[in-house]
């Protein structure tokens, strides 16, 4: 371990500061490529600076949001699109709790930038309810009591969500092993082991 | 006159079973919204800056720089020229802005000189802390069973030598257990608006009730022009009972900006700031019999509370078995890091740990069965009512965890390669009471039922409690119950700490509802020409008791309140003439590990834990608390603590990568029993979010003490101190 810095920052190496920081123009180069929203405005090669509005597909729908190239998916979510399910926990995704999936693959959303999601498919947790309908996942996890607080619920959802996927019938010793990039401080393991279970009995993780 | 009591069981058709918490689906869809996530329109984001240093005087500070970074909208400083700081972390600025990346930029910009004075941390050292100047006697206590003869100055001394000599075991040792930190996972702070010269805080609370007079004084309004809301809460575990100085400041820049303004602590401030429990080392020779019956009891030990924080209190120790010969002496550390908060159930389980680890020491010495050796010790457990049931519990958690077959004596286990296993108990108590609560209820003409309650959910399940009683007494489903809780507009109820909040709002929404049900009643009696006392409110009816036939279903019977709702305000009356509520709780906890000699690593096998609690509400959400109670417990155990550098005080694991928490695969398997025969349900609700998190610390290091035949005597049993206790005791044989 490190000897802690004058900046008095955490222990992880890195800084949410200087990460913010740094991330301006020279992370704004990275946002180009593979930004489809942005290519024209590449053309010039001038990196961009300050606030850009930019294009995210977000549970189906495209949403229009004005972004910094610092901002991370996780602020353009919450603050510019109110979506605030996926949760700022850890600086380093630590936690889990701001995973949404981004091209079906689980993502911390405080790690990635915003402007690199233009084009992708950025599904929050919020799309598990729509009206009266709610997912089996959540509705697994009501039924077992799985959240108490509920801060690192829809964090370890999302989660659920795509071990599911990969393991559509994982055993109890899978779900033991393969669900741990996720923290809960109230305790809520025991009961989310057997919401797991029964999902895969139910084979409805749709 | 209305008798404020439970239905019997055979009676209850919510109260007691399992019933799913109401606000299950917003809080697994993300929808739930906490203080963290309300966004009112043009909201501006405050970060705050925190002192590099443990112990420094602020030399100077400069805010111009920060204050002209683009899209930074105020910058405020938290200490003046002069000031001394005495933990790092401390908050010196904080900067307001549009965006995340602007308020990042701005404190980076703040430049803040200090001198940098003497850092004193470490907790643990009483030697270092003397010499430091950084001591203070904490209280104490003598018993002896013995009167002094005559005047001897030396009486004490000699008589608990005489005791030792007596003794058949006597073990000494050294025990002890770090600080942890209460890593709330949403942080402490608050979403500040104002409107008309009224302040509404969304703030991070558990105590909704109770806040909004801490707001008002310092921003000269008056408590009724605050509104406290917190709908959900993202954990606070004891830390968050009061408006922190960051959220005053947050209602004041709003108040100055003329928009709303979210301050919440970021995750390195959080762990630095937001709260921690005590450590605590004690220096204890026991004494017992030849049965292991504890006779006699010498303890000093050592507590830090942080700066201007409570240590631990003496008054748990030892711990739940109280032998009738003890002295505990004490000595409080004063160190720079933030002063402490209360821990989820203060100070029990640091005196569990402590304690209940020197009775296991007994049984080894002994070559005893520890659940025997526990079983003996029940004759100084102090409450001569609770012993049967401690007896009680121990024996059907002993038939959980399969006690009699797998115990071995300490150290002489099989070993499967390197691993060996180990079994380990210990035994807890809480008190539990209701708090002060009001309720208003409000039956509409049209069958709606709502109620009000300034109460908060920490994810316990308030609100579905809240449901089940009032649904329960009005003979209606759970759904049919619409709570409101969260506010400081609602009628008052106390903080939720010290697990009081279930007995407090089951009193009051239990009061309230008959209060209310009597009014209905009446109308209902009218109607139908039966006495009133003769009607139950049973299956979405409201009948004569022994004539079903003859009634109204609830919804006609509402109709008979003509245009207006039915209001009924009520207090609960927790204390000892109430049949609804009750105090005192406790319960036994069993470990199963496996340890490996040769990495040092501790596995959780199987935990069980047996729980008294009185009657329960919602069988459902107490076994949850339990669970969630154990794997805390499994966290301070094997895993958590505060790590701080002896030389510069730094906080050197304030991230959540660095601070090691257990994730779901390092639990094992968990097994809950809640104890509740007719003689402690007739006790009435008692709270319980505290006591199963109490002896986990001495359960589980009893356990490894089993497995291995060597005490780690220090929480948490992370592999260094596991190797580091092997080779002392290698080197020692
Ligand atoms: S439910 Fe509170 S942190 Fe997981």
């Amino acid at each position: 371990m490190s000897k802690p810095d004058e900046t008095g920052r955490g222990r992880s190496g890195v800084s949410r500061r200087a990460f913010l920081k740094g991330s301006g123009a020279a992370a704004a180069a990275t946002a180009m490529t593979g930004a489809p929203g942005l290519e024209a405005e590449a053309q010039g090669a001038e990196p961009v600076a300050g606030l850009t509005t930019i294009t995210l597909t977000v549970n189906g729908t495209p949403h229009k949001v004005e972004v910094e190239p610092r901002t991370t998916l996780l602020e353009a979510l919450r603050m510019g699109l109110n979506l605030t399910g996926a949760k700022p926990i850890s600086v380093d995704g630590a936690s889990g709790g701001s995973l949404v999936l981004v091209d079906d693959k689980p993502t911390s959303a405080n790690t990635v930038l915003a402007m690199d999601m233009v084009g992708k498919k950025i599904v929050t947790v919020e799309s598990l309810i729509s009206g009266d309908r709610v997912d089996a996942v959540p509705m697994a996890f009501v039924h077992h009591d799985a959240s108490q607080c509920g801060f690192c619920t829809p964090g370890f959802i999302i989660a659920v969500k795509a071990f599911l996927a990969k393991n559509p019938k994982a055993t109890e010793a899978e779900i033991r092993a393969g669900l741990n990039g996720n923290l809960c401080r109230c305790g809520t393991y025991a009961n989310i082991i057997p919401a797991v279970l029964e999902v895969v009995k139910g084979g409805g993780n749709g | 006159m209305v008798e404020y009591v439970w239905p019997s069981k055979e009676d209850s058709s919510v109260l007691g079973k399992s019933i799913d918490k109401i606000d299950g689906v917003p809080k697994c869809t993300g929808t739930a919204k906490y203080s963290y996530d309300i966004n009112p329109d043009k909201v501006a984001i405050a970060r705050a800056l925190g002192c590099p240093h443990a112990h420094a005087k602020l030399k100077s500070l400069d805010l111009s720089k920060a204050e002209k970074v683009p899209g930074v909208v105020a910058v405020s400083a938290m200490k003046k020229v002069g000031d001394e700081i005495q933990w790092q972390g401390d908050l010196i600025a904080v900067v307001v802005g549009d965006t995340e990346g602007a308020v990042a930029e701005g404190l980076d910009a703040i430049v803040a000189e200090y001198e940098q004075l003497d850092v004193f941390v470490e907790d643990a050292n009483l030697e270092a802390a003397e010499a430091a100047g950084r001591t203070a006697k904490a209280g104490g206590k003598v018993q002896l069973e013995k009167e002094p003869d005559g005047d001897d100055p030396d009486f004490e001394e000699k008589e608990l030598a005489r005791l030792f000599k007596e003794s058949a075991a006597v073990v000494e040792g050294r025990y002890g257990i770090a600080a942890i930190t209460h890593m709330c996972l949403e942080p402490h702070g608050s979403t500040c608006e104002w409107k008309d010269g009224k302040l509404t805080a969304h703030l991070s609370t558990q105590n909704v009730s109770g806040t909004a007079g801490q707001f008002a004084a310092p921003l000269k309004v008056t408590a009724d022009d605050v509104t406290v809301h917190c709908d959900y809460i993202g954990g606070g575990f004891g830390s968050k009972f009061a408006v922190d100085r960051w959220d005053s400041l947050a209602a004041q820049l709003s108040k100055d900006l003329g928009r709303p303004v979210r301050l919440m602590l970021d995750r390195d401030l959080e762990l630095k700031n937001g709260g921690a429990r005590p450590s605590g080392y004690a220096e204890s020779k026991v004494g017992a019999d030849k049965d292991g019956v504890i006779k006699v009891w010498d303890t000093h030990f050592l507590s830090a509370g942080g700066f201007g924080g409570a240590p631990v209190n003496q008054s748990v120790i030892p711990y739940v078995i109280v032998p009738p010969n003890y002295r505990r002496r004490g000595t409080n550390v004063k160190i720079n890091t933030a002063p402490v908060r209360a821990w989820r159930a203060p100070n029990h389980p640091q005196g569990c740990a402590m304690t209940q680890t020197a009775i296991d020491d007994i049984a080894a010495k002994l070559g005893l069965d520890s659940y025997d050796v526990f079983e003996r010790n029940l004759v100084n457990v102090e409450d001569k009512d609770r012993r049967g049931v401690y007896a009680e519990e121990m024996k059907i958690a002993a038939k959980l965890i399969d006690w009699k077959a797998k115990w071995h004596p300490h150290g002489k286990g099989d070993k499967k390669g390197s691993v060996v296993s180990g079994l380990g108990m210990a035994l807890h108590t809480w008190g539990g009471g209701g708090h002060p609560s009001t309720c208003m209820v409000k039956i509409h003409p049209d069958g709606g039922v709502e109620t009000f309650i300034g109460s908060q959910d920490l994810g316990t399940g308030t609100r579905t409690v809240i449901a089940i009683v009032l649904a329960e007494t009005f003979g209606l489903p759970v759904e049919a119950i619409k709570v409101n809780i969260g506010s400081s507009k609602y009628p008052a109820s106390g903080p939720s700490g010290g697990s009081t909040t279930v007995g407090g709002v089951s009193e009051s929404s239990r009061h309230a509802g008959l209060d209310a049900l009597v009014q209905l009643n009446e109308k209902v009696a009218s109607k139908l020409g039966v006495p009133a006392e003769s009607l139950v409110a049973k299956g979405g009816r409201i009948h004569a008791k022994d004539d079903a036939e003859k009634g109204l279903s609830w919804k006609e019977a509402c109709s008979l309140l003509g245009m207006s709702p039915l209001e009924v305000t009520s207090k609960g009356a927790p204390g000892r003439n109430s049949k609804l509520s009750s105090s005192g709780v406790g319960g036994v906890q069993m470990a199963e590990v496996e340890v490996d000699r040769e990495t040092g690593q501790v596995k959780m096998k199987k935990f069980v834990t047996v729980q008294d609690m009185g009657l329960v509400v919602n069988h459902k959400t107490a076994v949850s608390q339990i669970y969630g109670a154990m794997v805390m417990g499994v966290a301070y155990a094997l895993f958590e603590e505060r790590l701080m550098d002896p030389r510069t005080g730094a906080f050197l694991n304030s991230e959540i990568a660095d601070y090691r928490l257990p994730r779901l695969g390092d639990i094992g398997e968990f097994v809950v029993e809640i104890y509740e025969p007719e003689s402690e349900r007739a006790r009435g609700v008692i709270g319980l979010g505290e006591p199963p998190v109490i002896g986990p610390g001495a359960a589980i290091s009893n356990a490894v003490a089993n497995a291995l035949g060597v005490r780690v005597p220090v929480l948490p049993l992370t592999p260094k101190r596991v190797l580091d206790s092997l080779q002392l005791a290698a080197r020692n044989a």
